[in-house]
């Protein structure tokens, strides 16, 4: 399954990267398999999206949670909690 | 254009006046603005730097001039953050509701607000002389959005109810 994936603010400087395109092995059904395959990078994915540290996540540039479905060509965002305004 | 995510900065009063235009009904107006806060106190000179989630920030700011628009009876909405490179006491954002009355005017206001405290995407980066750090969420905006009844999605407590 093909997604786009975007990182911003500490999130993107801790992974180094602002965004990429992957095939995902499998079907990830929701956020939180996403997470999974992120996960499985080891090193600095494991570390800065470890349970516990607070991020949050958009599906198609819309709030989501970890059980928000996935489709193909779906735009999963992570990030850490907003401080505009 | 109800809402604006601009690099230039704003004239409160052109604004306004906007605003108003057309809409001789309004009896209220009732702006906030937001400006950068010198964080360190100690003279020592800092940046803001603003980043944002393009495409999805100007729909999440829509959202919530649709949401304030459905709690109360609004005449107009207007939204406009900047992002960038911000100084300090330079303006940040701007909220601006016309209505008949002021009891709608205020109450919508600091509604938007507070949204947009939790769900626009927008986070702060401060360099000073001590280096540079990410600013962190605060839990009052949380709490402060949970007095209108409005549930943050996503708050890292789902992933243990979740998984």
């Amino acid at each position: 399954m093909q997604l786009t994936l975007r990182y911003f603010a500490s999130l993107r400087e801790a992974l180094g990267l602002s965004h990429e395109q992957i095939t995902a092995a499998g079907t990830p059904a929701n956020v939180h398999d996403v997470l999974v395959l992120l996960r499985q990078r080891g090193g600095a994915w494991a570390e800065t999206l470890a349970d516990g540290n607070a991020f949050r996540v958009a599906v198609d540039q819309r709030m989501g949670t970890l059980a928000s479905p996935v489709h193909p060509g779906a735009e999963v965002a992570f990030f850490p909690p907003v401080t505009g305004g | 254009m109800p809402v604006r995510v601009q690099y230039a900065d704003f004239d409160l009063s052109t604004e306004l006046a906007a605003l108003r235009a057309g809409h001789p009904d309004t009896g209220a107006t009732v702006a906030f603005v937001g400006t950068v806060r010198e964080m360190n106190g100690g003279g020592a000179v800092s940046l803001l730097e603003l980043e944002h989630y393009p495409g999805m920030t100007e729909s999440a700011l829509a959202d919530i001039v649709s949401q304030a628009r459905s709690r109360w009876a609004l005449i107009d909405v207007l939204v406009v953050h900047r992002i960038g490179p911000l100084q300090a006491s330079e303006q940040i954002v701007l909220v601006a509701v016309a209505a008949r009355h002021r009891g709608e005017a205020f109450a919508a206001c600091e509604f938007i607000m507070d949204y947009l405290k939790t769900r626009a995407p927008f986070w702060k980066k401060e360099s000073s002389a001590e280096g540079t750090h990410w600013v962190d969420a605060r839990e009052a905006d949380e709490a402060a959005l949970a007095r209108w009844g409005v549930e943050e999605p996503g708050r890292q407590r789902d992933m243990h109810t979740l998984t």
